[in-house]
């Protein structure tokens, strides 16, 4: 069956009992039992946003596409610019459906070795894992070779504390990256992938360590007195700060790019040229614009607007929540919703409703939380 | 005065016909950092198994049940600015309302602190 999954007991991931040992609540999510905190989700969230953390995070799909034409390959599948992304680069797409509907989102990043086979390194969403790889086993050609690095752990060090505390653990040996810059280098006899992304808003980096070494890594790194663990909760709330949308919730199969405000990973050529599933589709959104938008909203108070929670201008219902939350760096309350295009102006007065009661809400301009990613100076 | 405790983490002191609700310290640790208390208002009716409160915390909205019938006679107004007091203070200063006791029969069966304690050493 091929949602055993979903149902069977939640499975344990590398660094279980090393959690258990620091503490972590443990609970059941997409499929495995992961940490969702340690100490306390605010705490851990402020500790980010001040010094570094580390989440475990894998949970997600770590996969190789490889072969010659691997490129064009993933263009079939995906609207992002896989042709132009050099070596050593990271890009952040999504896999559509034949409507151009979100079936996950995702980064590529090329580690074609020099002078070897086209191979590109793929992220995807734990939950939505197992769907991606039969759909890419399905849809891509013979030729292209299709491996899930199930022996890896991904580890995300993020923070702006997160180089300083990396390059005194790996010195030199893990370059000089910027944002969206991969590597991989030896620790030891250790092989690791790195890449300078992640999901907080904050510089950071993930880390691609074999299994058997991920107590190893995790230990090292949380050695370092910049660097503490920190679980699903925070990485939550991170996320919503920095305005990153999270499949599942604010992106679905009944959800486009261009709704989903996620046009600018759609590049010029793919925009001009199409190929992608979904294009003709895509391409009149762009051109004709979108009945509904993914935005954010502020709302006043401290009363948090949640997931499914209408979104009201007067007696008219415009929209919908899609994730919500309170801000700890804000201290309010945030939300992304998907809003009717003509209530979606930044700065528009709404109202969300919550247990019956209408609390005020404004449209506002995503990150919540300034982004401050590296690129270099 | 006693104090009572309910399965569902809630406690309850009972001076006379007056009873005071609060959520206790393991519940506020299972919640999490809490970010707002929306409390019954003066006046309303409140039926035993019914929702009487609820707590946000940055994780999850999380109805509280009401252990006991009765009338909401006053709410924690230092909730209202403070919520995280419910984490620092669950069974103190961070009380969630006042009732009246419309049915004294329900205390019966509720746990004291030892039957609480060994509940909760249990799950």
């Amino acid at each position: 069956m091929s949602d055993d999954h979903e149902t069977a007991e939640p499975q344990t991931l590398p660094l279980d009992a090393w959690h258990r040992a620091q503490g972590a609540r443990m609970v059941p999510f997409a499929g495995y039992w992961m940490p969702i905190q340690y100490q306390g989700i605010v705490a851990e969230h402020e500790w980010t946003r001040t010094h570094a953390g580390l989440f475990d995070v894998s949970h997600m799909g770590q996969l190789l596409v490889s072969g010659e034409g691997a490129a064009e390959a993933l263009e079939a599948l995906l609207p992002g610019d896989v042709l132009s992304l050099k070596p050593g680069r990271i890009r952040y797409s999504m896999l559509l459906d034949e409507n151009g509907g979100i079936l996950d989102d995702l980064m590529v990043t090329n580690v074609t070795p020099e002078g070897g086979t086209p191979t590109y390194y793929v992220v995807v969403n734990g939950a939505t894992k197992w769907d991606d790889i039969a759909h890419l086993r399905e849809h891509l050609p013979d030729e292209i070779t299709l491996t899930h690095l199930e022996d890896q752990a991904l580890l995300a060090v993020q923070g702006p504390e997160a180089a300083n505390a990396l390059r005194r653990v790996f010195r030199d040996a893990m370059g000089d990256l910027k944002f969206m810059q991969g590597t991989a280098f030896r620790f030891g006899e250790i092989e690791i992938g790195i890449g300078r992304s992640g999901y907080t808003g904050e510089d950071g980096f993930e880390l691609s360590v074999p299994a058997e070494h991920a107590e190893t890594i995790a230990g090292r790194l949380c050695a370092e007195i910049e660097i503490k663990p920190i679980g699903l909760g925070a990485r939550d709330s991170l996320r919503l700060e920095a305005g990153l949308p999270l499949y599942g919730h604010d992106l679905s199969p009944d959800t486009d790019p261009i709704s989903a405000g996620l046009g600018f990973a759609i590049g010029k050529r793919r925009r001009a040229d199409g190929g992608f599933p979904g294009a003709e589709r895509i391409l009149s959104l762009i051109e004709n614009g979108t009945e509904t938008k993914r935005v954010g909203l502020t709302l006043d108070g401290r009363l948090p607007a949640r997931e499914g929670a209408l979104v009201y201008l007067g007696d008219e219902e415009v929209g919908r929540v899609t994730s919500g939350g309170f801000a700890p760096t804000l201290s309010h309350p945030i939300a992304m919703a998907y809003v009717a295009s003509t209530h979606a102006a930044e700065g528009t007065e709404l109202e969300i409703e919550v247990r019956g009661k209408r609390l005020p809400a404004r449209v506002a301009s995503m990150p919540f939380v300034p982004h401050r990613y590296y690129r270099g100076n | 005065m006693a104090r009572y405790f309910t399965e569902e983490h809630e406690w309850i002191d009972v001076e006379g016909d007056t009873a005071t609700v609060g959520i206790t310290d393991y519940a506020q640790e299972q919640l999490g950092d809490i970010v707002f208390v929306e409390l019954p208002s003066v006046g309303t009716v409140i039926e035993k198994g019914k929702d009487a409160a609820v707590v946000e915390s940055v994780k999850a909205a999380s109805d509280v049940y009401a252990p006991i019938s009765g009338v909401a006679t006053e709410a924690n107004a230092a909730l209202e600015d403070d919520p995280a007091l419910v984490n620092s203070s669950a069974e103190e200063d961070g009380w969630f309302f006042k009732l009246t006791i419309a049915d004294k029969s329900q205390l019966e069966g509720l746990m004291d602190e030892a039957a609480y304690k060994s509940f909760v050493d249990g799950l």
